[in-house]
């Protein structure tokens, strides 16, 4: 097999030393074909530089520890081959719209912050049965390319509402939000809808894709929202009739 | 110092269950040196054992079958009343994560779908296509955070801290804000996953490398059968991504450079769906005699899927299309997917009782970290998230029992000690040394890959022995970069080293004196399984002089005698 020499540029900063301004390091790295740059950085550390910081783990694109910025390009480190970047010289940068804590790791807080506040979990008002809630096939399929999300803030990351507006609850927790929309074992009170009916919710939304094109796993974030905004206009109507759904 | 009743140490399956147990009732804390989601628990492909009974051709299945099924497939070294109990309370515990919201794949009659596994007499792993730990892990954290449980991300566990036989509580650094924090506690259960990455190949995340073991060892918990150390026969050529046995569930085949279904020559009935440990030591047969494939990455054989057509591999095996194309370049619809055997799950573990006790008070252990045993010699697929749900749960109730009817104060005097033989450790290790920790660690995962495979001799395991005594001396000299605990992740791994070395010591040191196979250690030169003088567990705890000391405890036995195990 051929290796040849790329150059990695990786941004470094400590949120512990702000005085010292981010700065890029340049390590020169012989790269075989089928290497990932997630591969590379673990060898960086080890070999190069032991004080380089970056989250991994499952090295297998689900996990979703390793989301960053790569040659521009947010994804996974893990499912990223070298090769495929058509560049000798990569460059890394941590994940956008998140504080840097070191390096290529970035604090998240806020996108948990979201998430959380969508109450993302199943909510149920009818007494469990004693065997399982019964969920048709088709049923179970809405629900699918929302529950393939693994929260790796690549869509965070890459949506242009958050750069200007911090407060916009961000993709992936309306996307998580509209995963328990659309389970039919779901009994949410409508109000609970509310909590998203504002600009820093679904109407937040400028439908640039951005989320989409970032998106790992093949999720659609846009079509959560869009999806939403269709329910609450619903929701509305069958309020203005009276038949919602409340506590 | 940081106060809670109770610390978990771990964010996976078995960790969330214990804390959503407790929660209500005590001050719990979660701690993770990942942020929870990102757990190893994630990345389980296949399902999760329950009769259910949904399937139609699984309508006489019972929870007694499943537990034959468990201790045959455990080689008859499973505690027969711990698989009664963890079979019985699977039922319970998917129809108890499917209300909390998982989203389990549907029959047509909108049950729960269940599919065919390894060594199982009927189909009854239930599953969400191939990404069942991702939806699993997903509902339990959703549940932990509907019921507000503390969870500290990203704080490592780096020592127990222990006196007189009680655990007072445990010593953890704050990678973000990079301090140490002693937090007593009046219980701590370790939910810290296995020791793959004690092997240099396994398809277990980075973070399994078997700390939360080697912590309990130092304080005095003894280590269970870690020469059962299971190698999963499919595993992605190069990566070693897993690919689940889900695949062959779902009718794949394998098959040699010759274009042979092998399987047919070693165990022609259950053919693909023998028993992992059986499946593997085919295929390294088979490349061992000429019968693989080879390409710079490797010798290998084929998983091939393209009989099942575009529609089923798109319908319940679209994870693992995904990963054969990102990190293959085969697209499994029309080209078959090249595989090898390397290692997969921890049989061994912190020796536990099964309601998650250890010898120590105040201290429990759960899922891949603990040996309790239900799994035995070797682990049926889908046995091991139920084992993480049920024990996890088991454990909160221990717990409970524990903490209720009496008054338990943890010195914070001990927790003190320990944070400062901690800091002295660190000090050690930033100071003059020639020991890079990577060199020390590369070497340690291919001595246990080298000697300590899915093949095992007396000799090998000798040279791997004294390999892994001369690894614990270079130890001595590890040197990092930096002191600093913040987001120091080689120092962290530094720290962990340590722990790895013991557990492949006892790894190393069980499988040389088991003198038998069974399961998934198999000896060349004892081919044969030898009940009367090794139906036993292996203990091995750690001596006055800091030294492995090796015991033995026969399993419990209730109603399922040992038989000639036959597929």
């Amino acid at each position: 097999m051929t290796a040849d020499i790329y150059t990695f540029k990786v941004l470094r900063y400590d949120a512990k030393e702000p005085e010292r301004y981010a700065s890029f390091s340049s390590y020169r790295v012989r790269v075989i074909p089928g290497l990932t740059v997630l591969t590379v950085l673990m060898r960086i550390r080890d070999e190069l530089d032991g004080t380089l910081a970056f989250r991994s783990s499952c090295r297998a694109a689900t996990c979703g520890s390793c989301a960053m910025v790569i040659n521009g390009k947010l994804d996974l480190a893990c499912r990223t081959q070298v090769t495929s970047c058509n560049s000798e010289t990569i460059i890394l940068e941590p994940l956008p719209n998140f504080d840097i804590i070191r390096d290529l790791v970035v604090d998240l807080t806020p996108f948990w912050t979201m998430y959380e506040r969508i109450k993302p979990y199943l909510i149920r008002r009818s007494p469990d049965p004693e065997k399982e809630i019964v969920q048709s096939p088709d049923d179970r399929k809405r629900i699918d390319q929302f529950v393939n999300c693994i929260l790796c803030a690549c869509c965070y990351g890459a949506c242009e509402v958050l750069r200007r507006e911090p407060d916009y609850m961000g993709p992936a927790a309306l996307a998580k939000l509209e995963r328990f929309i659309l389970d039919s074992r779901d009994e949410r009170p409508d109000r609970l809808l509310e909590l998203v009916n504002n600009g820093q919710g679904v109407w937040g939304c400028d439908t640039l894709l951005r989320c989409i094109d970032a998106c790992p796993k093949e999720v659609r974030p846009t079509d959560a929202i869009v999806g939403l905004r269709q329910t609450l206009v619903k929701y509305r109507l069958k309020r203005a009739f009276g038949v919602g759904r409340e506590d | 110092m940081m106060h809670h009743d109770v610390i978990v140490v771990g964010g996976g399956l078995a960790g969330l269950r214990a804390a959503v147990g407790l929660c209500d009732k005590y001050d719990v804390a979660l701690v993770s040196k990942v942020h929870p989601i990102r757990s190893h628990s994630i990345a389980a492909q296949g399902g999760i054992n329950a009769a259910l009974g949904n399937n139609p051709d699984a309508r006489d299945d019972t929870c007694e079958k499943h537990t034959f099924d468990t201790i045959k497939g455990s080689d008859y070294l499973a505690d027969q009343d711990a698989v009664e109990i963890m079979c019985r309370e699977a039922i319970n515990v998917v129809y108890e994560m499917e209300h909390w919201g998982c989203p389990f794949s549907r029959f047509p009659d909108g049950t729960i779908c269940q599919r065919p596994f390894g060594g199982a007499g009927f189909p009854r792993t239930c599953f969400s296509a191939d990404l069942t730990g991702h939806v699993l892990l997903n509902t339990l954290y959703e549940r932990a955070v509907a019921k507000g449980v503390t969870i500290y991300s990203e704080y490592v566990a780096c020592a127990l801290a222990v006196e007189e036989g009680a655990c007072h509580g445990v010593v953890l650094i704050d990678q973000v804000n990079g301090t140490f924090i002693p937090v007593p506690a009046k219980a701590t259960l370790f939910a810290t996953g296995g020791y793959g990455r004690i092997y240099f190949h396994s398809t277990n995340a980075l973070i399994n490398n078997g700390s939360g073991i080697g912590m309990a060892y130092a304080a005095g918990v003894p280590m269970k059968d870690m020469e059962f150390v299971q190698f999963h026969p499919t595993t992605l050529l190069g990566t070693n991504i897993l690919m689940t046995e889900a695949c062959r569930g779902e009718g794949g085949y394998l098959i040699n450079n010759k274009g042979e279904r092998f399987m047919e020559r070693y165990v022609p009935k259950a053919m693909e769906l023998a028993p992992r440990d059986i499946v593997s030591r085919s295929i390294q047969t088979e490349i061992e005699t000429g019968n693989a494939f080879e390409n710079e990455l490797g010798r290998y054989v084929h998983l091939d899927l393209r009989h099942l057509g575009e529609k089923k591999i798109l319908e319940r095996l679209p994870g693992i299309r995904r990963m054969s194309i990102d990190f293959a370049g085969v697209d499994p619809i029309h080209e078959p997917i090249p595989i090898m055997p390397c290692q997969h799950y921890s049989m061994g573990g912190i020796d536990t009782n099964a309601r998650g006790e250890t010898a120590l008070k105040g201290f429990y252990a759960a899922g891949e970290c603990a040996c309790v045993s239900v799994h035995g010699g070797n682990r049926l697929g889908g046995n091991s998230l139920l084992d993480t749900i049920v024990f996890g749960k088991i454990s909160s109730v221990s717990i409970d029992d524990y903490l209720s009817g009496r008054a338990v104060t943890p010195a914070e005097r001990v927790v003190e000690a320990k944070k400062e033989e901690m800091e002295r450790k660190i000090r050690r290790l930033s100071a003059a040394g020639s020991e890079r920790p990577f060199k020390v660690l590369d070497d340690l995962r291919k001595t246990m890959d080298a000697c300590v495979g899915i093949f095992r001799t007396k000799g090998e395991l000798e040279t791997g022995l004294e390999k892994i005594l001369a690894i614990r001396e270079r130890y001595k000299s590890v040197r990092v970069s930096s002191p600093a605990l913040h987001m120091n992740y080689e120092l962290i791994g530094a720290l962990e080293l340590e722990s790895m070395i013991d557990v492949a010591h006892a790894t190393t040191l069980g499988a040389f004196l088991r003198e038998e196979s069974r399961g998934a250690h198999f000896r060349r030169d004892f081919t044969k399984r030898n009940d009367r003088d090794w139906l036993t567990h292996t203990l091995v705890a750690k001596d006055a002089n800091g030294e492995p000391s090796v015991s033995y405890r026969p399993p419990v036995i209730t109603r399922y005698q040992p038989m000639e195990r036959v597929y």
